[in-house]
């Protein structure tokens, strides 16, 4: 059974312009380079690369927060309407954020009931008893007490608080939500609490996910599929357990090898080198100065996302389908 | 064999306490891991241990260095078992360089401290620590500045400045946190890797199992500011046996197998000035009974070096016996 | 680094020029210096050559651009008083307010930075209160009622000192007091504030870690890391050596560039104005280049950041 497309994006590019200090050269710093994705209505797509991949960029574009210098992405099949018009505006109300710093995403000043109602007054919804209904039913819908709605911020702890952030993004009953890094920042038995609230809050009104996160462990337990993310592009996609079991590219194969596991003692993958950096992009495969089993084309000509059988989609010279499609 | 020993270590901050009647042994060139989410005490630990804490911490119990005493131990005596007998590196690594030295200058400090080298002879050694270390064009490296480095470069600089003292335990506090998941791999590499060349024995503190699992031999289980269970690495992830131990191994998504809703742990960490009285744990616990309430219970043994501290273990043990 | 420096003069040169017009203006348009200078009663034809003389019967424009002409040439005017060079009554005020500003700036450095490096390391502790109950007063209290208080107490009440005028050092002594006690205060403060975040930093607890005893983890490690705030404020203090002294200069009759610049004022002496504010902007704009230049020194970020500008 295959789910509607919510969300399209086509070859995105995003350059920046970054500054070294006040007078500094400007270096221009490509954060993304030609991804596309799609987000299926009640879906999640997990979103997994390291620092300075560009998953949060990615995230931003698809939520209309930033234009793309090319490439284009279509919500509900209607081009995305540029940032500040009307258009622009009703669609914030289907679309939501989620950040890694709930305390940061919160005014500190406002109680955690006026926050979570924030978005119906500015979207008009309802008279003021029906929000109050309202705030007090999705309050409960994510874990809280109603009486913790009269709370500030800072008198709650971070997974409350996070639980928050999430009640105020459904507050408009959005068709998406992007959570970047939505657990990192919170303890191990609280990030559980998390995601099981997010997977239930999705089972319950049906909106499409966009999970980013650096941790395969994560995106595996919310994500029918996942896509990983190496210096702006897109090296690998499936879907999770396929991907866990059988990585093909081998940047995936390391993240893989790299997931710290109670009780597993075989060898890992340990990649050389240091984090990509998004301002000195290697010549043709992002990834082949860290790659163990890079060849000389490696260097010279990027690998294009090829579909593998199994619904997978692969970016690296050494994969080939036909091979794969032998041994299976 | 002992290295270290801590004993009925307890930690107050502002009266309000914070670390309670912790017992641990590091066997000589061991590998303890410390596990525990945030506040559990794990870091207060071995700060309390090295004189680390500020001067609001009130610290009481013993910690014994091949039999010397460390708490009250004058200035001099612990100056010179930082960083020459026990090392310590943290959780963010450029930020726990100053930015304003250079790389080889603050390595250099801890050998003209540690080993009397100064000048060349210095300069030299370090060099040959960042090699050792693994940080690529080392010569070069100790004339840049913290900022100029990457996160995990700065780890491993922090590492060879550990090494410079030629320690005879290395504490990692959440050594690979801040950093990337591929370089989380590097940096544990390297960790084992020195434990096997210098025989130097590792505490290894962090909120991650798996991370300690791979590299430990025994692990600590800490909440609320004690251990509550403590077990050879294997032992534990086979028969975890205190329930919060459990919920945090069951609250890691496992890798395969069908996928369910995790069996998290409901509420949160109780916070130190509102502690239950009994186990700390038991108003989070499934298997909470009345006596949980009542007085905290003691550590039961319940295998060849693996206690827990549980009322049910407790109860085990008296039908052994 | 060059880039650098070119772009910091511009921006000097730039304020500079704001400082020159607004100072014009202000003047200009708040009072009729013939009138000021010649007294209401004169006889309107003198009041009328007088004018001429100076090329105030000129459209008010005209006006501008013949002075920025001038000032731009180097010609800074002359005094409408007593008709000398500008630069010349200024000049000969510089030393007297140097004598009480430079030992005033020994008194703010000598005992605010070792006070607030005290206060820090003693956080909480009963000198550390009193060290900033001390400042806190010392930066409350305006200068010119501190003066007063001073003059008070040891001229008025014990006559140890003169209570104003100039002649001997012992003349000197209440103006640099009274300088010098505000200065440390804000700078006791500033540097209990930039040593208590940096001991709060985590290289301090590494170094501490590593063995490095205590005295030398605060001299080696966050006293270099503390001073990168503070020599901002010692730059703002450098930069008011020439001008940092008005009110003071007034309260004791010092006769310093402070006190000429009442005067000048009250007379609509525009010259004399004009070439004391061109003065101290340009001290000002020295000292913040010295500060930017100090920076760079002090914390290698900058450093690097501003290496990469000139290539």
């Amino acid at each position: 059974m295959r789910a509607a497309t919510l969300l399209e994006a086509r070859d995105l590019v995003r350059r920046y312009v970054m500054r070294r200090g006040l007078l500094g050269r400007s270096v221009p710093v490509t954060a993304v380079a030609g991804l596309s994705l799609t987000l299926h209505r009640g879906r999640t797509l997990g979103l997994v690369g390291e620092s300075g991949c560009g998953k949060s960029t990615t995230g931003r574009m698809v939520l209309g927060l930033e234009m793309p210098d090319a490439g284009s992405v279509a919500f509900e099949g209607r081009p995305m309407p540029p940032p500040g018009t009307a258009a622009w505006r009703a669609l914030r109300a289907r679309m939501q954020m989620v950040f890694q710093d709930p305390l940061g995403a919160l005014d500190r000043r406002m109680t955690v009931a006026a926050q979570v109602a924030e978005p119906l007054d500015i979207h008009g919804v309802g008279g003021a008893a029906e929000r109050a209904d309202r705030v007090e039913a999705l309050l409960r819908n994510v874990g809280l007490r109603p009486d913790q709605g009269a709370r500030y911020p800072h008198e709650l702890s971070g997974g409350q608080r996070q639980r928050v952030v999430l009640a105020r993004a459904l507050a408009t009953s959005p068709a998406m939500l992007v959570c970047d890094e939505p657990i990192s920042a919170l303890d191990v038995s609280i990030q559980a609490q998390v995601m099981n609230l997010l997977v239930e809050l999705q089972a319950e009104h049906g909106m499409a996910l966009l999970f980013i996160s650096h941790d395969l462990r994560a995106v595996r337990q919310v994500s029918e599929r996942v896509a990983v993310m190496y210096l702006g592009t897109i090296v690998e996609e499936g879907e999770p357990d396929a991907l866990l079991r059988d990585a093909r590219h081998p940047y995936t194969q390391a993240l893989v090898s790299a997931i710290p596991h109670p009780g597993r003692s075989d060898g890992r993958i340990v990649l050389q080198g240091d984090p990509p950096n998004p301002a000195a992009r290697p010549s043709g495969c992002p990834f082949h100065p860290r790659c163990p089993v890079a060849v000389a084309r490696c260097a010279q000509e990027a690998p294009v996302l090829r579909d593998h059988p199994g619904g997978r989609r692969v970016a690296c010279h050494l994969a080939d389908p036909a091979a794969f499609a032998e041994a299976a | 064999m002992t290295l270290v020993a801590i004993r009925g270590l307890s930690v107050a901050f502002d009266g309000i306490p914070a670390l309670r009647e912790v017992d641990l042994d590091v066997p000589r060139g061991g590998a303890v891991g410390m596990v525990g989410e945030s506040g559990c005490g794990k870091s207060v630990t071995w700060l309390a241990a090295l004189g680390l804490l500020p001067g609001r911490a009130t610290v009481t119990g013993s910690v014994a260095l091949d039999g010397q005493e460390l708490l009250g131990a004058q200035g001099a005596t612990l100056d010179r078992v930082r960083g020459g007998r026990v090392a310590m590196i943290f959780q963010d690594p450029a930020s726990s360089l100053n930015p304003v030295h250079r790389l080889g200058t603050q390595v250099a400090e801890a050998l003209r401290l540690h080993r009397g080298m100064v000048g060349t002879a210095a300069r030299a050694e370090a060099k040959r620590l960042f090699d050792q270390v693994g940080i690529p064009d080392a010569a070069r490296r100790l004339d840049a500045y913290p900022h100029e480095l990457s996160g995990g470069q700065n780890q491993r600089v922090m590492i060879a400045m550990a090494l410079a003292g030629q320690p005879e335990l290395l504490v990692a506090d959440e050594p690979t946190t801040a950093l990337d998941v591929t370089i989380q791999a590097q940096i544990l590499d390297l960790l084992n890797r020195l434990r096997r060349e210098t025989g130097m024995a590792l505490v290894l503190i962090s909120h991650d199992l798996g991370v300690v699992s791979e590299t430990c031999e025994e692990v600590a289980v800490m909440y609320a500011g004690r251990i509550v269970e403590q077990a050879p690495a294997e032992a534990l992830f086979a028969n975890p046996s205190h329930p919060y131990t459990r919920g945090l191994l069951a609250a890691l998504p496992p890798l395969d197998g069908p996928r369910q809703k995790l069996a998290a742990i409901p509420g949160g960490v109780p916070e130190p000035w509102a502690m239950p009285r009994g186990c700390a744990f038991a108003p989070r616990c499934a298997r909470r009974t009345p006596a949980c309430e009542v007085a905290v219970p003691s550590h039961a043994r319940i295998a060849e070096r693996h206690s827990v501290a549980c009322v049910l273990a407790e109860a085990r043990e008296l039908v052994a016996a | 680094m060059l880039r650098f420096l070119a772009s910091r003069l511009a921006r000097a040169l730039l304020t500079i020029a704001m400082v020159v017009t607004f100072a014009f203006v202000v003047l200009r348009l708040s009072g009729d210096p013939a009138l000021l200078i010649m007294s209401v009663d004169a006889p309107p034809e003198a009041i009328a050559a007088f004018r001429a003389a100076w090329g105030l019967d000129e459209p008010l424009w005209m006006q501008y651009v013949k002075y920025f002409g001038a000032i731009v040439q180097g010609d800074l005017g002359r005094s409408m008083r007593d008709g000398r060079d500008a630069i010349v009554l200024v000049t000969e005020r510089i030393p007297a307010t140097l004598a009480l500003t430079l030992p005033a700036l020994a008194i703010k450095i000598g005992i605010g930075i070792p006070a607030g490096i005290y206060a820090a390391l003693h956080r909480n502790s009963l000198t550390d209160r009193l060290v900033m109950t001390l400042a806190v007063m010392g930066f409350t209290v305006p200068s010119f009622v501190l003066g007063l208080l001073l003059v008070l107490v040891f001229a008025v009440q014990l006559g140890w000192l003169p209570s104003g005028g100039d002649g001997t050092w012992r003349h000197a002594i209440l103006p640099v007091v009274t300088l010098g006690i505000g200065g440390a205060a804000v700078l006791a403060r500033f540097t209990r504030s930039a040593m208590l975040e940096v001991l709060g930093q985590p290289y301090i607890r590494t170094a501490s870690a590593k063995g490095v005893p205590w005295r030398a983890v605060v001299r080696g490690h966050a006293l270099p890391n503390a001073a990168i705030p503070t020599v901002t404020i010692i730059g703002f203090m450098v930069g008011s050596l020439i001008a940092g002294a008005v009110v003071v200069e007034s309260v004791f009759s010092w006769p310093g560039v402070g006190r000429l610049l009442v005067v000048a004022v009250s007379n609509r002496d525009l010259a004399v104005v004009q070439c004391i504010l061109l003065l101290v902007a340009a001290t000002m704009v020295a000292s913040n280049l010295i500060v930017d230049l100090l920076y760079g020194a002090l914390d290698p970020r900058l450093r690097q950041a501003r290496a990469g500008g000139a290539g």
